[in-house]
Order: C-alpha cells, then structure tokens, then sequence
C-alpha cells in the first residue's frame, strides 16, 4: 500500500487506536513525491518490478498470482548498485535493512586510510528513513525522543535516541528538520510500529516510510568539502556541523541536499537525492574527487572509523529493546553514556518516568571507552576487575586497533561502579595464532570517547586540503 | 474555599459523580480531606440515576437493579440514614418459557412449572440445582476477597504485593482439594459446557448461562464465560443472601444517598460541571479545567470517568509514555447491552405466571442455543434478531415511578453492538420493535398496553452516560482486562503513572455493576491505608 499513515481527523474517544493509523502497513513502494503534504493513495498493490515467478493460489475458481513472500524475495538494489557493483574488486556484499550493500570494496585498510586522509563515498540508501509532518509533529517527535526537539532550527540536524516506557534505547538516529512541519527521522532499523503507537493522539501527522524515495550517499574524509566544491557545491562551504543546505548543481540539472552530518567524526556531508539522480552525482563527486584520492568504502572501513568517533551501533553496542527477550539486556540512554541527550527539562516523552527514576537511583551499568594495552583488539572480552579473573565486571562491545590514534581502543558496558573514568579494569583477549588460540589477561584504562576527534571536523569554513 | 481569584484549592477532586466517585469522596472526606466531586450532568449517580422518560414516568435510566452492592459498604457509609430504602429485596429471578412455563431460581433451589406439558425443569435438574449452587457459591465466596483487595503488582520486592499474591493463593488452597480442583477445571471454561454437564432442561440451562453473558461481549460459548459467571457470583457475595435489590426511588436515590452521605462526611458536590481537562504541572496533576475555564487545583484528582476518556482526552497522550497509551488504547471498551424503557398502560402479564409475581426479575433465555444465536449477529455488526432480555416492571414494588395505574417496564438487551454495521440511525424503530416482538410472546397483549418506547443503544448509553464505548463496565470484564491487568498494567492499583492521578471507576478493579468497591479502593489508596 502506498498511503501513508495520516491522523488528520478529530480525536475519536471510542476507538483511537483504529483506524486508519494502525491498519495500514509500511510504505515501501516508491512513489512520487509531492510538495501539498499529502501523498495520494493509489490504491496499487504492492507490485514489485523485481518480484521473481509468482506464487499461485486458487481462490475459488480464478487462479490468482500473488507476489512470494518478503522473506523468498532477493535483497532489494540500491540506486548505486551497478556502480558499486562495477568497483568492488571482493565481491564483498552483506544484507542491510533490505538491501544489498558493500562490505568491503578492495581492502578495508586502503579504505579506512581514505577517510582519514581523503575523501570517500558510503552508499547510505539502505538507512531506514521516516518522513513526520504536520501541525503536531514537532510535538509528536518531541514526545518520541529525549531531546527537546522544540530547539532544533528549520535546517538543522538533531542526534536522537528513543526509548521504551522503561528508558530502555529502542533506536538511534538523526532527526532532519526541513521545514517548518516537516521532519525527516532516519533510524537504523525499521520501526513504524513503535513510531505509530507513538501517534496516538496527535491529531494532524503524517508518518511515512520514504526509504526508497531517497537516495543517499555519506561523503566522509578531509578532503570531502574541496571535492564538493569542486563538483559544483557553490557556498557548501557556509554549511556548519549539523546544517542542511540545497544546492543546485547546474551540470547535471540536479537539486541536491547537503546535510554536513556522518558516521566517522570527521569533515564530512551526508548527499541526499532523488533516486533517479543517484548514478550522475556518483560519476560527478567521483571525477571531482579524482585528484583527491576520492574512493568508495565498504561497512568494515566504516566500522573502524566509527570506533574512533565512539559512536554506538544499534545490535553490537546495544541491542533495541524492541528486540531483547531476557530482562536486562536492554540498555538505558544514562547507561551508554547519552544523558546529554535526555533533557528532563523538556515537556514529557516516553520513558521519561523510567529515566528521572535510575537518575535518582544511579545507573548499575554504564558504556565506557577503554584503552587496552598492547595491539590485540579486544574484540568481544570479557571485562574483570582484577588480573586473576575473579570478579568479571563486563564485557567489550566493539573493539579495534586505531591505526590514526596508534592505540588499541574499545568501547565496553561495565558494571558500576568499575566504569569510573581512570579506572583499572582486565581484559580477557582470546588470539588465534595459526590454529593455536593463546589468552592474554590485559589491563585497559577507562578513558573518554570520542578518541579520535580533530578539529576539522568542525571547522567553517572547512580545511581546503 | 473559594480563593479571591476565582480559582479555587481542594486536597482531592474526584472528576465524575457516578456512584464510584461518590463512594470514593464519601471515604476521602472521612479520611480528612477536602474534596469537590464535580459531574457533567445536572443530577449525580452517572449510571445509576433515575430519569423521567416520558411525562410521569421514570425508570433507572441504565443500571435497574442492585445486587453487589456489600451490606457492609451500605452500613459503613450509613445510606439508609442518608435515605436510601428498598422497594424490594431478595427479588426472583424467572426464566419465561413462550409456552408458559417457567423456572423460579432462588439461591438454594428451584421453583418449576406445575404442568408437566410445559417447559420447566426435570425432576433431575430440580436434584442438581442445589449441589450446583452450593459448588458456585464456595467458589464465589473464595473469590470475593480478591473483590475487595487492592491488586497487588507483579514483579516488585513489596511486602505487600507479595503478601496480597500469597492471599490470593491461601483462599484458593482453603477451598479444599475439591472444590480447588474444579476452580481450575471451570474458570476458563465456556458456560455452555458447564450447564450441559449440569443440567437438561434448556430453560434452566438459558437461565443460568444468562447471568454468564450478562452485559459482556461474550456469548455462553465464547471462552472465558465462567469467569464472568463466577465474578457475577463473587461480587453478589457478602449481600446477605439477598441479591437483587430495588431501591425506593430507583437507582437515582442510592446515587443522591450516596451524595448525602459524602456531603455528610465534608465533600462538596457540583452537578453540571464538566470537566475538559486534567491539568498537569511539573509532570504532576494539578487540578482540572472545566468547560467553563474554571479551574481548580487540587492535590490529588481521581478519576471517575472511564480510563480511555480520562488518559486519552482528560489527560493527553502527551503526558503518558507511548506503550501505556497503546495499551489504554487497546482495552475493549464497547457496549454490546442496550436498554429498553417501556411506558405502559398497565400491568403487563407474562403467561403462566400469577399476578402477585410480577415484582420479579425475568428472563427470556429460553436455551443456550437461544442465547448463542443472538449473540451470532453481534459478531457481524448485527443486532439480535431474537434478543435474550432481562425484564423489570419496577413499578409493581415502587409504584412512585409512575402516575396511578400506569407501570413501566425496564428490559436490558442482549446484544446489540456499539457500531451497527449499517448505522443506528434507520434501525432503532426496527430492533425496538424486534424487543417488542419478543416480549409479546411471553406477555401477550403488551404491544397495545405501550404508550412510549424508549430505546438506548450502546452509542445512546456512551453519550447520554459519557461512558467511552458505552460498556456498562466501562472497559469488557475478562480474564485479560481484570485484577492486576485492570484497566491496564501500570494502573491496576488505582494510582496512574502520573503522580497525582488516581482512577477510581468501573474501568478498575473490580469493574461496574453499582458495587462502589472501585470507589473505595481508590480512596485507600489515596488514603495511603493500604499496607
């Protein structure tokens, strides 16, 4: 179906829960966007062009043909597809949100050392984006989220997480401010069940699911902004962290917005565009981009960087209580170290009671940078308080050695009170060497993320390197 | 206490007359504390009102009757000092056969039709009755305390959850290996298959699974309907064996007693003041803002309005975390039970029946297959084609309701959906007529004693009542919507999620059905009297 989901009418006290917000099922097929607010409902079926032979099922006497089901269907094809497809030497694709994307296009280290010393392009389509307008829906997203997203200026972009009644983090992500009404939240994870029941009761929203209407392309690295500007960019160099600029690119009679915003905590933009116009801007920024070492990455490269950056990923920092099953394994924002993102100042929002609550009480648990000793990462240790491993306090979320900081970094959950920053913890680093796994009891220091953070990132205009 | 601002100061408002927010005013101002009790209406009692529905005759315009109500409340708040008196207790209830047969229930045995040709009960039954009761009863009279408890939460380190989880159990396990057995056997069981192993004669089968169904959306086969049936019996319990009673008056004068009696104790009480929202400060209710622009702040407010209402369009979503108000959303809250008013010309007869039985409680249920298929329709949006009916002529016992030699008869209707699939609009006069129709058969002559019918759907009750759904329980009574998940987990001990607001109505444990237990729960909640 491609009508979205609209609470346009009066409160209805006998049934506000029914329709039409919660029938309807996410939008997915690409449709036209239009600028009234309101998307026409076509009433099309959820036809797919790449949909494989059909599924027969008699119903009465006709023979109907119906589409197989989502899990039988291939990985959908971002818009650059043909040409990451065209680049990757490994042949390296993995499943995200739906699509097929890259891992890794040539070598992960040639890759991360683009992103500290060039510039590069991340295929972003896959994340999972909500359009949210209407006269409540900065209401609505201020109810959501624990940010007070009264502040956020029209052109401005906001890191958010949200949470469950208990404060537990059902997601992270970026809330996109385009117009006075208009709202664009991007998420990890698709979650319009949660982002409706949220809905009841504003009157007069729009919660759209418009993945595939946007093309997107992260453009990450010191050299990014000269590129840009090279491509055509006139002015993107005003745009300030977090702002949000449309710019024209005349060449190509191309509208293209520009969000200064990323994953890698460095100098960097997020490309935001029709899908139809994706394979163009990708030849332009790559010409552009020729003599500045401009080259595409894959997830791994990312990964590191986002190390560095200390940024949180959904299911390996913490995973969504929207899917924890065992009491506990779910993760409040004061636990991973986000409280300056939770304003208790702001008007209620979900989860607030829960988190005024453990803020009182003190968090039991809480994500932490560490500072291993030695190069080995210390991918998934578990954490002791003491060299002989009798008392184990936690465990290592994601790790890796920093090749730019030369220190061997990890972000880790640690159990109060051991995550007192300087503190001492052990961790325990299973190696395999050739078959032979060794055990390394190694001492890491609790320290302040983010570890890597030059002042590039943040200067404006930005370095013409 | 009126402040120089025109704004003005109670430790407690209780938002909404009924007879639940009377009884919880009548405790809090007992307990010390200033109280306003503010309704919409121009008269008390919400549900439990009387109104004249025609010149010169007046009927209890929903609930007609009384039978949970404990002794204990009744002489605790003293209401018979502050005026209430029954026209009738220990009223029969008989099940009417179209043939002129009948069967009397009484709590320890049956009366059946004398002639053998009509539709009674067999000698067999006449033996099964009284074990049956007696099985029912024990099982009732165990559940009644979790009647009156507070439900205690579930996963929590308080003494006193644990504790009130332990007595639970205790009264269950004093039941005896026996009767413990068979709690479990029937309580998810239908009532259809309960009264089949019980009984043959489908008059008495229709009886019995009548009171399993009454003002619920179930019929006797949908699952879950000895629950009902045993909550019925539980809340009857503790009513010295005298479990329909009729005040003097109709249920109106047990509202304004109830009022008389909250006053006495320092509340004050405002008709026709309707609240238009719960105000909230700091993250904690404040006070309320009536439709007027009036407000007033208060300490605590209670809610006597149904939980939709209250957390929905009182409050706002907006002061409530999204998973709770998902939740409030979900509660089954429409009415499937209608009112029908009859304005009459005299005293009606239902056949075979002697003159002086009039003062009776009826029933048309002639079988659990009767039953059943008039609760097939509701399913599809339908009213019942051949409804099953609980009749009073209220006027026989109080003959104040209406001029001299005039009656009225009082008739709640199973089943007629909230949501008619085809709109109420063009089908009342039909499905009136379908309740007229059915009552003729078994009181020949009825039609042409009327002089005005009055009819009310569930949409009618919603909006005269101002109850969401127009569920006389303000949210369905199930396994699922009950005790500690009553309304919905987070607010089942009366106390909502946000500071300052209490619930005290039918949408709380233990539900409606003028028992005023709600009511005073809440107050000894607010009270801080529970342990």
């Amino acid at each position: 179906m491609r009508n979205p989901h609209i609470n346009d009418g009066g409160f209805e006290p006998t049934s506000p829960a029914a329709e039409p917000q919660n029938t309807a099922v996410a939008s997915s097929a690409v449709a036209s966007p239009t600028q009234d607010g309101v998307r026409p409902f076509t009433g099309a079926g959820n036809t797919s062009a790449v949909a494989p032979a059909g599924v027969h099922v008699a119903m009465g006497a006709a023979l109907v043909s119906c589409p197989p089901p989502h899990y039988l269907q291939p990985l959908l094809k971002t818009p650059f597809h043909n040409r990451a497809r065209a680049l990757s030497q490994r042949d390296s694709f993995i499943a995200w949100a739906g699509y097929t994307t890259v891992d890794v296009f040539t070598n992960v280290e040639h890759e991360y050392f683009a992103i500290r010393n060039a510039t590069t392009l991340y295929d972003l389509t896959p994340m999972v984006k909500y359009r949210i307008a209407g006269p409540s829906a900065q209401a609505y997203l201020n109810h959501l989220v624990t940010r007070d997203i009264s502040k956020l200026k029209v052109g401005r972009v906001a890191y958010c997480v949200w949470c469950n009644d208990a404060g537990h983090l059902i997601d992270d992500g970026t809330v996109f401010r385009l117009g006075e009404d208009e709202y664009r939240l991007c998420t990890a994870e698709r979650q319009l069940d949660w982002l409706l029941s949220s809905a009841i009761g504003f009157n007069r929203l729009i919660v759209e699911e418009v993945t595939e209407q946007i093309a997107a392309l992260a453009m990450q690295g010191p050299t990014s902004y000269a590129v840009l500007a090279a491509a055509g960019l006139v002015g993107v160099e005003r745009l300030k962290p977090f702002e949000i600029g449309t710019f024209e690119l005349g060449s190509l009679e191309v509208s293209l917005m520009v969000s200064r915003t990323g994953f890698t905590g460095d100098l960097g933009y997020e490309l935001w565009m029709n899908p139809a116009h994706a394979e163009r801007v990708w030849d332009l920024l790559m010409a552009a981009g020729h003599t500045r070492g401009i080259r595409p990455i894959g997830s791994q490269a990312l990964n590191i960087a986002r190390i560095e950056a200390g940024f949180l990923q959904p299911n390996v920092d913490f995973v969504s209580s929207a899917h924890t099953v065992m009491m506990g394994r779910d993760r409040s924002p004061l636990q991973l170290g986000l409280e300056w993102l939770v304003d208790f100042d702001k008007p209620y929002f979900t989860g607030r009671r829960a988190l005024v609550e453990e803020k009182r009480r003190g968090s039991t648990r809480r994500l932490v940078g560490l500072d291993v000793e030695g190069n080995k990462p210390a991918h998934n240790a578990l954490l002791y308080a003491d060299r002989a491993g009798r008392k184990e306090i936690g465990s290592v979320t994601s790790a890796t050695w920093s090749p730019t900081c030369k220190r061997n970094i990890a972000l880790a959950m640690i159990d109060a009170p051991h995550f007192a920053m300087g503190g001492t913890v052990w961790a325990d680093i299973y190696l395999n060497r050739e078959l032979v796994w060794e055990r390394r009891m190694v001492r890491a220091r609790v320290v302040e993320r983010p570890f890597f953070a030059p002042d590039r990132r943040k200067a404006t205009p930005p370095g013409n390197y | 206490m009126v402040a120089a601002s025109g704004s003005s100061r109670y430790d407690c408002v209780v938002v909404g007359g009924g007879h639940n927010g009377l009884v919880c005013a009548a405790y809090l101002a007992r307990g010390g504390r200033s109280v306003l009790v503010l309704e919409a209406a121009d008269e008390v009692g919400g549900a439990a009102v009387t109104r004249e529905f025609t010149p010169g005759f007046r009927v209890s315009a929903c609930a007609h009757l009384m039978h949970s109500m404990s002794d204990a409340m009744i002489r605790d708040l003293r209401l018979e000092d502050h005026g209430l008196k029954f026209s009738a207790r220990q009223m029969p209830t008989v099940a009417l056969s179209a043939d002129g047969g009948s069967v009397s229930l009484a709590p320890a045995s049956i009366l059946t039709s004398a002639s053998p040709l009509k539709s009674g009960a067999t000698v067999d039954d006449a033996a099964a009755y009284p074990r049956y009761a007696a099985l029912l009863n024990r099982l009732g009279l165990a559940l009644r305390p979790m009647l009156d408890a507070v439900p205690p939460r579930l996963g929590t380190d308080a003494w006193a959850d644990k504790r009130a989880l332990l007595q639970l159990g205790w009264q269950i396990r004093r039941l005896g290996r026996q009767d413990m057995r068979e709690l479990l056997r029937i309580g998810g069981m239908n009532v259809y298959d309960l009264l089949k192993e019980h009984f043959e004669s489908p008059l008495l089968q229709g009886a019995l699974g009548f009171d399993a169904v009454l003002g619920s959306n179930f019929g006797p086969r949908s699952p879950g309907s000895v629950f009902t049936l045993l909550y019925r019996l539980a809340s009857s319990q503790d009513t010295s064996g005298a479990p329909l009673s009729q005040p003097q008056g109709g249920l109106g004068a047990l509202s304004r007693s109830l009022a008389a009696a909250a006053v006495a104790a320092g509340a004050e009480v405002r008709t026709n003041a309707a609240v238009q929202r719960i105000t909230v400060h700091n993250h904690r209710a404040s006070g309320v803002q009536l439709t007027s622009g009036e407000t007033i702040t208060a300490n605590t407010v209670i809610s006597n309005v149904d939980p939709q209402a209250t957390f929905l369009r009182l409050l706002g979503p907006e002061y409530l975390d999204a998973g709770f108000t998902r939740r409030v959303s979900h509660l089954r809250t429409r009415g499937l039970t209608a009112k029908l008013h009859l304005a009459l010309d005299g005293l009606p007869r239902f056949t075979g029946l002697p003159m002086e039985a009039s003062g009776g409680r009826f029933l048309i249920a002639p079988s659990l297959d009767y039953l059943e298929r008039a609760f097939n329709h509701s399913k599809y949006g339908e009213f019942s084609t051949a409804p099953a009916l609980e009749i009073t002529v209220p006027t026989v016992n109080d003959p104040t309701l209406a001029p001299a030699g005039k009656h009225v008869l009082s008739a709640v209707v199973q089943y007629a959906p909230h949501t008619l699939k085809t709109g109420w609009e063009n089908r009342r006069q039909q499905f009136t007529d379908i309740i007229v129709d059915t009552i003729e058969h078994y009181s020949p002559g009825l039609s042409k004693s009327i002089l005005l019918a009055q009819l009310l759907t569930p949409a009618d009750i919603e909006r005269e009542f101002r109850i969401t759904g127009g569920h006389w329980h303000h949210a369905e009574l199930a396994l699922d919507q009950f005790f500690m998940m009553r309304p919905v987990p987070g607010a089942a001990q009366y106390q909502t999620p946000v500071d300052g607001l209490y619930l005290c109505g039918a949408g709380c444990h233990p539900g409606g059905g003028v028992m005023g237990t709600a009511g005073r729960n809440a107050a000894r909640q607010v009270l801080g009297q529970v342990a």
